[in-house]
């Protein structure tokens, strides 16, 4: 990322419902140069007085040419999100990106790779997943935290590739709200959902922690007492700044 | 080339009792953003030492560091990922009162922390009232998540360059780009000219 990040017009081609509060939007960006799964870019909306206004949103999958996807949870009395979550196809805003170049993993890393994600945290994670079904050795397993059923993003996807990759390993961790059929009673991620196993060795694995400030918190102190080395656990927050 | 977004309106009550640099939004809560673990670090254990590039080092355990003359002051800072946050009280020890008894011809400085980040930023950026080593936030020790037992503040600049857990500040006669430097963050990082990425 050397050269100057300028300001893009992408245009949005379709956007979908995601869950209750978030909404997924294609958009179509000229000239993209690509990303690496984990990356970010930086929104601007601009009002008719001038005012302006920028967030960051994590890309929920691998560049298709010019044609990147954020998924954005809909904060209530958010400035930003509320307005990105009701635009149509064929409405344009400005970016800028990829930005980013730590929380990021490619297909060349051979590592186990141990993914923590709650609530949206999700995003950046999924667009890991996302990436190395399209390429690379390393196992996967993904731990995913949500308050109920409801709250899944990508819930079809996530259960066709957990049925389809023999790479992936997946444990849906429900706080409150757990589906009728589901032996284990709603509550936090606990230490024996992130203990290592012959799947992924606290020697040696990747793992990348994903969610609100508190959720961090909480898993990556369970995650060195686990075993997990500190530098080998890379993180992400997000949350409301408002 | 910018366009306008339709219907986009400042959020009401979104308006600051003063300026705010280019692109950054208040916040009343205190973010936190960082790229691993938060360290656990003894204070029995914590050193603060300033190499001075010819071989010298100036260390300081806790307990002399906090016989130091402090400051309390009121000091807005403002985060790349466009938050700010209005009047925030700290307290700690002033950069120019550990730079007295260092005689230094270096222009450069790349701090380092426990954890293994680092930034880097010109000495002069670190001196003259400008920055500090704080211990203290809004009356209480400063916490393990926002950086305790000790950060650097240079709020003069974006809040990356504040490095969390600080722990050595090495003096250099050239630049060398700290840990989100490296990752295309902006060299300087002034938020009044907007300098997030590098080239703005």
């Amino acid at each position: 990322m050397n050269s100057m990040l300028r300001w893009r017009v992408a245009r949005v081609v379709h956007s979908v419902r995601e869950t209750g509060s978030a909404q997924t939007i294609s958009l179509n960006v000229p000239r993209w140069g690509g990303h690496r799964a984990g990356q970010h870019v930086d929104v601007k909306l601009t009002a008719e007085d001038g005012y302006s206004a920028q967030r960051s949103y994590s890309l929920s999958r691998p560049a298709d040419g010019e044609r990147i996807e954020l998924t954005v949870q809909e904060i209530p009395e958010g400035e930003v999100s509320p307005y990105l979550a009701g635009l149509g196809a064929g409405d344009q805003i400005e970016l800028r990106g990829p930005i980013g170049g730590w929380f990021v993993w490619a297909p060349a890393d051979a590592a186990s790779v141990l993914l923590v994600g709650g609530g949206s945290g999700i995003v950046p994670l999924m667009a890991m997943l996302r990436q190395r079904v399209v390429a690379g050795t390393a196992h996967f397993r993904l731990v995913y935290s949500v308050r109920s059923p409801a709250d899944v993003y990508y819930a079809q996807e996530l259960g066709r590739l957990e049925r389809a990759c023999d790479w992936l390993q997946l444990a849906l961790v429900y706080t409150r709200v757990a589906p009728p059929q589901t032996v284990r009673p709603p509550g936090r991620v606990s230490a024996a959902d992130l203990a290592p196993t012959e799947w992924v060795l606290a020697d040696g694995a990747r793992v990348y922690v994903c969610g609100p400030t508190g959720f961090v918190e909480s898993m990556t102190t369970m995650l060195i007492e686990q075993g997990y080395q500190p530098p080998a656990i890379r993180t992400e927050r997000f949350g409301p700044s408002q | 080339m910018s366009i306008v977004n339709k219907g986009f309106r400042r959020r009401q009550g979104g308006e600051s009792a003063r300026e705010l640099p280019p692109g950054q939004h208040l916040t009343a809560d205190f973010p936190v953003l960082q790229a691993g673990p938060t360290p656990r670090i003894d204070l029995d254990d914590w050193r603060f030492t300033i190499r001075d590039g010819l071989g010298s080092e100036h260390s300081w355990t806790w307990d002399q560091f906090k016989l130091l003359p402090s400051e309390r002051f009121t000091v807005d800072i403002h985060c790349v990922t466009t938050w700010s946050k209005l009047d925030t009280e700290w307290e700690g020890v002033s950069l120019d009162t550990l730079f007295e008894s260092i005689e230094t011809a270096a222009a450069f400085a790349l701090i380092g922390s426990y954890g293994g980040y680092t930034t880097n930023l010109p000495l002069r950026d670190l001196r003259g009232g400008k920055a500090w080593i704080v211990y203290g936030y809004q009356g209480a020790p400063l916490c393990a998540a926002h950086g305790g037992p000790a950060r650097l503040l240079v709020p003069h600049l974006y809040f990356w360059k504040s490095a969390k857990w600080v722990r050595s500040i090495e003096l250099r006669d050239s630049d060398s780009p700290g840990f989100w430097e490296r990752f295309g963050y902006h060299n300087y990082g002034d938020p009044w000219r907007e300098q997030r990425y590098a080239g703005d």
